[in-house]
């Protein structure tokens, strides 16, 4: 494995060498999707060009090699996350969509009337709203871990949250909007004491950490194909086999049968059973792309990269005069995201996008964060390890010239 | 005072000076710290139009069968927006208002960049400035 080289990793990625209204792309919206290396993009054109086929069912040629394809990158997955088999990752839409068919499933079947969920009190919508669902059906409670100043979790108040009634435990391993990485292993244990099992949101930390479900001993895991490098559209759920055996189908078809008649419908082995109709065989096919991508990156050296940036970036951001950081949190990844006094968010996001600079602006879907510091929403820089100091001098630069232009006269 | 249409045609031809999205940018950002203030009492939840990114507060009066818009919000670029429509449709007949197709706002070439229009309500204000127009046809009738 060749050691971390910026320019190296940078000419992976064509986007990159993009203008944006004629001037250089900056592009700090990695944690709402990251870019693709071009051996991804390949990989989709190539198997566009070359073996476009329906998988599973075919004896010809070009389904076979297809299968074979799609088949591989579930072994991929299996090795990049360190599941124990390959029959425990399950093709999904991405996280949205495996937290839904958790809910749906485990969730319907083992969550009555008057059982806790707990999340925390920085979770996507997509990790609040699936269980918001199903306490509305089944009469449940859903609880939540709350936050500090620092937008960490306030883990003194994990013991007593965690009742007899608790029936699951799902949080977020590092929020999208403030940048904390969460305690999941410690949170995982207190819950396993109970017997209480846990679903991680994976969706931010399997780009910036090596995820190793194994070791956190998590009971399911998710994560979104094309926040890691791949296309948009695939993703994946991890579950432990025994529970992922003992769960209900998710959506009836195709594929996640094993016989059918008008009488009674027999169901497919795991993970088939989780997968009806035809499996988005493309982007998974890329997805296994995205998996040898990181598997030949330096990825010590692209997540000390990382943390340098995010330091310098932290440093720069706060020193320009109006600027308050939300989310200061002890232990941090790749985003940093803060208000402007008397400056509106949007405004200054719009002024950055004039200049080629690629940010977030808003809630970043986690109301209750924005309503938890009191504020409307945030700017929010978010990096991966293709960017560089000099854009976050341009960042840096361009912010101040923003903040001159719209607080001079600005009345709010 | 001239019609909805030729205001539509005068503002197409001033942006037609600019070449790019930042001297846009920069033209609506100062509309928007141009806009004359709203009286605080109108800056209440009942004249308030919530966005996903910003607050607008709207007020409408009728003045010589004219009906003439007044506005706010906490971002200066929707501020500027509200300035374009202003000066299009504030002061016009509500019948005039009702019928504005408002083609300007594709001819700026800001779609794209207000195609954001979920985020910044700028639809969520025609509406409610068309709203204003038909609450005063009705009450003249």
């Amino acid at each position: 494995m060749t050691p971390f080289d910026i320019n190296k990793v940078r000419s992976d990625f064509p986007i990159l060498s993009e203008k944006a209204y004629g001037k250089t792309l900056v592009y700090f919206d990695n944690a709402a999707s990251s870019q693709k290396p071009k051996v991804v993009i390949d990989a989709l054109v190539d198997y566009y060009s070359t073996y476009n086929a329906n998988v599973h069912r075919g004896v010809h040629f070009l389904s076979q090699k297809a299968s074979a394809a799609f088949d591989a990158v579930r072994d991929k997955v299996k090795t990049f996350i360190n599941a124990e088999s390959e029959r425990e990752i399950i093709f999904v839409r991405g996280t949205t969509e495996a937290i839904n068919l958790v809910a749906s499933t485990y969730g319907r079947k083992n969550i009555g009337q008057g059982d806790e969920i707990l999340i925390s009190a920085m979770e996507h919508h997509s990790n609040i709203v699936p269980w918001q669902m199903l306490c509305e059906e089944k009469g449940a409670i859903l609880k939540v871990i709350p936050l500090n100043e620092k937008g960490e979790l306030i883990m003194d108040a994990l013991p007593e949250l965690l009742t007899d009634k608790t029936k699951f435990v799902s949080v977020v391993h590092i929020s999208n909007s403030l940048g904390t990485m969460n305690p999941v292993k410690e949170i995982i244990r207190q819950a396993h004491a109970k017997g209480i099992p846990v679903l991680v949101d994976g969706a931010q930390s399997t780009a910036h950490e090596i995820i190793d479900v194994q070791e956190l001993d998590a009971d399911f895991f998710t994560f979104s194909g094309h926040k890691i490098l791949a296309p948009t559209g695939v993703g994946c759920l991890y579950g432990k086999l025994h529970l992922l055996e003992a769960m209900p189908p998710y959506q009836g078809g195709g594929e996640m049968i094993s016989s059918v008649s008008f009488e009674k419908t027999t169901y497919n082995e795991v993970p088939f059973k989780f997968e009806a109709g035809t499996p988005n065989i493309a982007d998974a096919i890329a997805l296994g792309a995205a998996i040898d991508y990181w598997n030949q990156l330096d990825r010590v050296g692209a997540a000390k990269w990382e943390m340098e940036l995010l330091k310098y970036a932290t440093k720069l951001i706060s020193e320009v005069p109006s600027v308050r950081l939300i989310g200061t949190a002890d232990k941090k990844a790749s985003v940093v995201s803060f208000v402007i006094d008397g400056v509106n968010a949007m405004d200054a996001g719009m002024f950055l996008d004039t200049k080629g600079i690629a940010v977030r602006t808003g809630h970043h879907c986690t109301e209750p964060v924005m309503n938890f510091f009191q504020i409307p929403g945030t700017l929010r820089a978010s990096f991966m390890f293709y960017n560089t100091n000099e854009e976050v001098d341009a960042l840096a630069e361009n912010l101040t010239k923003a903040i001159a232009l719209l607080q001079t006269h600005s009345v709010a | 005072m001239s019609s909805i249409k030729q205001i539509e045609e005068e503002i197409i031809s001033d942006f037609e000076l600019f070449d790019s999205w930042e001297e846009k940018y920069h033209y609506i950002i100062e509309l928007g710290q141009k806009l004359a203030p709203l009286d605080d009492k109108y800056k209440v939840d009942e004249y308030k139009i919530k966005g996903c990114q910003s607050s607008v507060w709207l007020n409408g009066e009728e003045r010589d069968g004219k009906l003439f818009f007044s506005a706010d919000s906490d971002s200066t670029f929707v501020k500027g927006e509200i300035a374009l429509l202003m000066m299009v449709l504030s002061g016009q007949a509500p019948e005039d208002i009702l019928d504005a197709k408002l083609e300007f706002i594709d001819a700026l070439g800001l779609r794209q960049h207000i195609a954001v229009t979920r985020a910044n309500g700028l639809a969520s204000m025609i509406k409610q400035m068309k709203t204003y127009a038909f609450a005063m046809t009705t009450a003249n009738k």
